[in-house]
């Protein structure tokens, strides 16, 4: 699969997952390099489907009532004692208050550490000639400056289908993924969330496979 | 206590003024040294019209500044327990502020130390870490808010006896035209929690040498924000964090050929980005005023 094809083409049966709890409300798919954002209300899940294989999802949460409380990574490693997300992890905001939890994923582990690339942070890591190249943190400003947010509200992000091991001595970084096609993280919401998602369009580092592809948002209330 | 007692009539608005006038000369455990070049605590060869900050700041409290390009920043644990809360933002667009992932991820290393960098969001250097005897710093965990203090020592508001690090934050930020969006992920210096193989945290077993210093050097115009807290793990019941010395001079700014500069090609493409901004934002270590914040 590349990033060439096209969403449609995509059997999404074949992966025979098992089925959400409660009518669909939202299902659509997001193209390879795209942003997406929607809320999602208490109580529903949202599903993310990683269709092509290790295709990272980068994900920041907000209070949907007031975006000032937003996800915090640190609270969130913090609190679980652990730097991985995995499922049972409750996604806490910078008021330690529980945004979403990961209710089950068929991944080993999720990355909230490595942050999202952006076009500055891609001249440090690849060259200055990387800087035009598209990039996770213009996705999300972009979708900010519908919402009457900024770059100010930008902080660490969950980086879903990702993997940055951290070794002994405090090394680290994004190393070949351990997700596949089908592959997938349910994600139900504590209180009513924003959740804002660029797909990376990352090429000079293994997390989408130096290939993005599209991934697939389901949204169900058992309500 | 005051060392000198005061007169003690405030009945009428003259003796109110005597009794206010007669306490300022008292000089509190916690409180910056004005004026700066009064400091004692500046290494030997700084002259005393090159320092630009001197303060003892206490456990539960929080302080600010502004360093200028070159200027030298230094955090010291004088009595081997403190724990600081840092968050550092472009004096000149405060929207442009320090990120942890970038730092942890651009230099392919999650634990601080002498040499390495905190870089901005914007892909460029903030401060260089000139020199560090600490133990080790956290990049990863929580800064503690009001319901995580209250939950641990029963209170946790900014002027009670266990004040969280972000309401202090928040307070800081507001004062100089910024607000609670803008207390990005901060670092925790002075605790050098460290990471197992499953991803768990395992606290410090050893504490900091007392004495132990960090010294930042700036690469550009910075505001640093720091707040003294005890750190989210901290398996202690009490609220128990040692003061921080700081002290911040002004110095030479970084030559082409410095070794943390040149020390890794991703080091130097973060001094090429800062100088290549510097070219068209000139440094006004003069004529500091507070800029809007960006949106």
């Amino acid at each position: 699969m590349s990033s060439q094809t096209p969403a449609s083409s995509y059997n999404l049966e074949a992966f025979d997952l098992p089925q959400l709890v409660g009518p669909v409300v939202h299902e659509q798919t997001v193209e390879a390099r795209a942003p997406w954002s929607h809320v999602v209300t208490a109580g529903q899940t949202l599903r993310i489907i990683d269709v092509g294989g290790n295709q990272a999802v980068d994900c920041i949460l907000y209070n949907a009532a007031d975006p000032i409380e937003r996800y915090s990574a640190a609270d969130t490693m913090t609190a679980q004692n652990n730097v991985y997300l995995t499922t049972g992890s409750r996604l806490l905001s910078n008021e330690g208050n529980p945004l979403m939890t990961i209710t089950a994923t068929t991944v080993e582990r999720h990355d909230t550490i490595g942050g999202a690339c952006s076009r500055e942070s891609n001249t440090l890591r690849y060259g200055h000639h990387t800087y035009a190249q598209h990039a996770c943190v213009e996705n999300f400003i972009l979708d900010h400056t519908r919402r009457d947010m900024g770059k100010r509200d930008m902080v660490s992000n969950i980086n879903f289908f990702m993997n940055v091991p951290v070794e002994a001595d405090g090394s680290l970084g994004i190393v070949d993924g351990i997700s596949a096609p089908g592959l997938y993280v349910d994600l139900r919401a504590e209180m009513d969330t924003l959740v804002v998602v660029s797909n990376c369009p990352q090429i000079n580092n293994p997390c989408n496979g130096f290939d993005p592809t599209p991934v697939h948002m389901v949204i169900a209330d058992p309500s | 206590m005051p060392d000198v007692d005061p007169p003690r009539s405030t009945a009428t608005t003259h003796a109110a003024r005597e009794h206010a006038r007669a306490q300022a000369t008292n000089i509190a455990e916690f409180q910056r040294t004005i004026p700066a070049s009064a400091a004692t605590t500046p290494p030997d060869d700084v002259p005393p019209s090159s320092v630009i900050w001197e303060e003892r700041i206490g456990g539960g409290n929080y302080s600010a500044g502004v360093l200028p390009r070159g200027s030298r920043f230094r955090l010291t644990d004088t009595e081997g327990d403190t724990c600081v809360q840092l968050l550092v933002f472009n004096h000149h667009q405060p929207s442009e502020r320090i990120n942890v992932a970038d730092i942890v991820k651009v230099q392919w290393q999650a634990y601080l130390d002498e040499g390495q960098l905190i870089l901005s969001d914007m892909g460029r250097v903030l401060l260089s870490i000139e020199s560090d005897t600490a133990a080790g710093h956290d990049t990863f965990n929580a800064i503690s808010n009001e319901s995580y203090n209250t939950n641990k020592y029963q209170s946790g508001h900014v002027s009670g006896l266990h004040p969280n690090a972000r309401d202090q934050f928040a307070v800081a930020l507001t004062k100089v035209g910024l607000n609670r969006r803008d207390i990005a992920p901060a670092i925790n210096l002075f605790k050098p929690v460290r990471v197992a193989d499953d991803g768990s945290f395992v606290w410090p077993e050893n504490p900091t040498p007392t004495g132990a210093s960090i010294t930042f050097r700036a690469e550009t115009d910075v505001r640093v924000v720091l707040t003294v807290t005890p750190h989210v793990l901290d398996p202690r019941p009490n609220y128990t964090v040692s003061p921080v010395q700081v002290t911040a001079w002004n110095g030479p700014l970084t030559e082409p050929d410095d070794p943390i500069r040149n020390g890794s090609p991703e080091s130097l493409r973060a001094f090429e980005n800062t100088e290549n901004w510097l070219l068209s934002h000139t440094s006004t270590t003069n004529a500091i005023n507070t800029p809007e914040a960006g949106r």
